[in-house]
């Protein structure tokens, strides 16, 4: 049953990601990763994870590529949809892909610490309420420097996309 | 039960998937959603990670890299818009302002 919800997920999220990067057009690539990102939060369900799967539908979804979208509408893509990859030859990029993703399945399949996937313990909910006990206790300091980050980045993209005074 | 390495090899196969969208994409629009597909194939590795070993850590990071990429993309899209005004460009081997 699991499994093959798995499954299921995991092969539309690599049918979109492949998508996304052969596509021709920007806004396919958008609307591609965003199926894949649903897919990634249906696996996070799978997971028992789904204050992650809902932040990630929220975030990504809602957020992220909403943004992409606006700037995709913006900015004129239709100079660009012409050519997909860079010109040359791209066969050298290809190959240490190819070797990246070979060695790490490799390692991962050799390895047995991997391997061994003995159900943990089903736990018995409030898992959300540890997680932020976790988050707002232990983890307090990283939180407010990410939200200083996050609002450093506002400021930071304001500044960046604002008109330049005559 | 789904066995652990089913995540990973998700995972490695998303990243590879993604890492490929950026070396060789020539659009920077698509460049940049390669990148979120890179990081969101390390936020599936430490969310397996954190549930088989039953730890709260690997989720704790997630949360951290997602709001991270909020901010990347962010001020990525912002700079785009800038490139796309004053260069009117999109493709990332006409961009070399920056090489010597």
């Amino acid at each position: 049953m699991d499994q093959g919800f798995f499954l299921l997920f995991a092969a539309a999220s690599v049918v979109a990601a492949l998508t996304l990067v052969l596509a021709r057009n920007p806004v396919h690539s958008a609307l591609a990763l965003m199926a894949c990102f649903l897919q990634v939060s249906a696996i996070f369900v799978l997971l028992e994870a789904p204050l992650l799967a809902v932040i990630q539908i929220f975030v990504y979804v809602g957020a992220i590529m909403v943004l992409f979208l606006f700037v995709i509408m913006m900015i004129d893509v239709r100079e660009a949809v012409s050519q997909r990859f860079l010109p040359g030859s791209n066969l050298p990029v290809l190959v240490l892909l190819g070797l990246l993703g070979i060695e790490m399945l490799v390692l991962v399949l050799r390895s047995d610490r991997f391997s061994v996937a003995e159900p943990v313990a089903m736990r018995t909910g409030g898992e959300v309420r540890q997680l932020s006990k976790t988050l707002f206790t232990d983890y307090l300091l990283p939180f407010e420097v990410a939200s200083v980050i996050l609002l450093a980045a506002l400021v930071g993209a304001i500044m960046l996309a604002r008109k330049e005074p005559q | 039960m789904v066995p652990l390495w089913w995540y990973i090899v998700l995972g490695v196969v998303l990243f590879v998937i993604g890492a490929a969208g950026v070396l060789l994409r020539r659009n920077i629009l698509v460049v940049l959603m390669s990148l979120e597909l890179l990081l969101n194939s390390v936020n599936i590795n430490f969310i397996a990670f954190g549930h088989y070993h039953d730890d709260f850590r690997g989720q704790i990071f997630a949360i951290f890299v997602i709001a991270i990429t909020a901010a990347e993309v962010a001020v990525a899209l912002g700079i785009v818009v800038a490139l796309a005004r004053n260069k009117s460009t999109l493709k990332v081997d006409e961009v070399t302002m920056m090489k010597g």
